[in-house]
């Protein structure tokens, strides 16, 4: 039976309501559609008119969120289906997908491989790593800009800061292999990511829960990543030894094409992954959290002991310093990896606990390591990397020492969770700040050696 | 009446298998055919009959093809097989156990006669 226009428009609505759920699929939708349109036919011809007959068939048809639920379970695969598939449904607030997105996505991993392909045939082996960033991370840039679809003049804007970096990189006399450079180079990446996350919050960077979705990003980018990584490397291993068992040596061909193209290509790559399927790492970050929150406690704790048993002044050795630095990292990249996965509406509960032991055992190791090696610092002096070291074990430290302090009240319900949160992201230009600093300011402080 | 989400799923497969026993039959109907078996006191939510439904064409208790309506409309119909067949069975027994038991107790011990309605077809 034919129904009439009103009672089709309020079908369509409904229909690409459910489209939005991307767990169920067009000819799912197909199916479902078929039994409203039964019901609501049967619901009219025993006396119900149209609206109350589309009602009462809808509610019939039961909560989406009970249905996707359900379908996830029985098709978890389309969730990873969903990531090669492209315009077929969009429509999620804030993942909209543009036409035209893949062929975007394979231009700028293109032009980055391409980028750092000329690079490797070009630049001098030191200026390539202190250049790495700059000839990458502009393309993940546009990338954004124009997902996010900013004005020519904001993207301009953008280009500034690559810009700037461009010059100071290589204006400044490096010595070249100095530790200087190193730093330059480690550094630079890191500022620039800011510029990445200007893009990515499409210029909005003064909104807090923006700067927090940027961080969020950060994390499953990361994970994307790290897995593109683990593939690519099994792949490239087993076609090396499959070409190797035919004596044909790939060796120059990775060396001049895939060590170039694969690590910048991934990058842009991972970036799109996780702009095209939010969800999937969304269940993902949670559960690394949890598993690694309480593991790294151990560790710590661990550690700690260790230290007070040994009981001898550490040696001021810059790779210990170093180490410290990378440790509070993890310990801060765990603490915003899972603030950002928070509900921030929940009660406190075990692991927000879990999270300030955390805290407090990393800092107690950052302590302890710290007084034993404090003497040994002040009797050699002061070089390029010892005061990198130390610059970034205190930006950290006061993060984390501020961090713990609202950690505390939140478990004692004097605080809310927002305050949590807020913390970290007015933080967040903190650690850009001292990024540029490293570039900037301490090569020539140090006089380029 | 209200039935115990748990028991609705625990009787869904055997009653979806059981309809479809009777013939080939597509979602609406078979939705339509619970409610006239259990007179309208079973209500599934209509939504979820379709992931069970493929939940089933998955492990190949049923078969699925699309195939057009007689308003013209593309819809999915679905058929039993043997291996569908082979579990109905097994089911049917399995239930039957739970029945003969569940009514033996009940008639040892003095219910009141509210609680029985929902088995006493």
């Amino acid at each position: 039976m034919t129904l009439d226009a009103p009672l089709e428009s309020r079908i369509a609505g409904w229909r690409s309501y459910i489209a939005g759920r991307r767990v169920i699929s067009p000819s799912d939708i197909d199916e479902m559609e078929d039994h409203l349109r039964e019901q609501i036919s049967d619901l009219i011809s025993v006396g119900l008119n149209a609206d109350e007959a589309f009602l009462v068939a809808v509610g019939r048809m039961g909560g989406l969120d009970e249905i996707s639920r359900e379908f996830a379970q029985e098709h978890s695969d389309r969730l990873w289906k969903q990531l090669v598939l492209t315009g077929d449904t969009g429509g999620e607030s804030g993942t909209s997908r543009r036409p035209g997105e893949l062929a975007v996505v394979l231009a700028c991993a293109l032009g980055a491989g391409l980028a750092v392909r000329a690079g490797v045939e070009w630049l001098t082996e030191s200026a390539l790593v202190r250049n790495a960033a700059l000839l990458v991370l502009p393309f993940l840039t546009l990338y954004f800009a124009w997902k996010r679809d900013m004005r020519p003049g904001r993207i301009a804007a953008l280009a500034l800061p690559f810009a700037a970096a461009a010059v100071v990189l290589n204006v400044f006399p490096f010595e070249p292999g100095g530790v200087t450079e190193i730093i330059a180079a480690i550094h630079t990446p890191v500022a620039l990511w800011f510029a990445v996350g200007a893009a990515y919050v499409a210029g909005d960077w003064r909104s807090h829960r923006r700067r927090m979705d940027f961080v969020r990003f950060t994390g499953e980018w990361a994970v994307y990543l790290a897995l593109l990584a683990l593939g690519g490397g099994v792949l490239m291993g087993l076609t090396a030894g499959a070409f190797g068992a035919l004596g044909i040596d790939l060796e120059p061909f990775f060396e001049q094409w895939i060590v170039p193209f694969a690590p910048a290509g991934a990058i842009v790559v991972a970036a799109w992954l996780v702009e095209a399927k939010q969800q999937v790492v969304e269940n993902i970050a949670p559960v690394l959290t949890r598993v690694f929150t309480p593991i790294t406690i151990v560790m710590l704790v661990a550690l700690f002991v260790a230290v007070l048993a040994s009981r001898s002044v550490v040696d001021v050795d810059r790779d210990l310093l170093i180490l410290m630095d990378l440790i509070l990292v993890l310990v801060l990249g765990l603490l915003l990896y899972s603030i950002s996965a928070r509900d921030p509406h929940a009660a406190p509960n075990v692991f927000d606990l879990l999270q300030v032991v955390l805290i407090a055992a990393a800092l107690a190791v950052d302590l302890l390591m710290l007084t034993a090696m404090a003497s040994r610092i002040a009797e050699f002096g002061f070089t390029a990397n010892k005061v990198t070291a130390l610059g970034l074990n205190l930006v950290l430290m006061v993060n984390l020492v501020w961090a713990a302090r609202l950690g505390v009240s939140f478990l004692r319900g004097r605080a809310g969770f927002a305050a949590v949160e807020r913390w970290q992201t007015r933080y967040l230009p903190v650690y850009c700040g001292w990024a540029v600093l490293a570039v900037v300011a301490i090569p020539p402080l140090f006089r380029f050696v | 009446m209200f039935i115990e989400k748990d028991l609705v799923a625990a009787s869904a497969t055997p009653l979806v298998l059981g309809i479809l026993a009777e013939g080939e039959s597509y979602g609406y109907a078979i939705i339509k055919r619970v409610n006239e078996l259990s007179q309208g006191r079973m209500q599934w939510t209509d939504g979820m009959l379709y992931p069970l439904l493929h939940r089933l064409e998955r492990a190949g208790h049923v078969s699925a093809t699309w195939c057009v309506a007689d308003n013209g409309r593309r819809r999915k119909q679905y058929a039993i097989t043997d291996a569908g067949r082979e579990v109905l069975t097994e089911r049917t027994a399995q239930w039957t156990v739970v029945a003969d038991a569940l009514q033996q107790v009940w008639q040892s011990t003095q219910l009141p006669p509210a609680a029985t309605p929902g088995w006493s077809r």
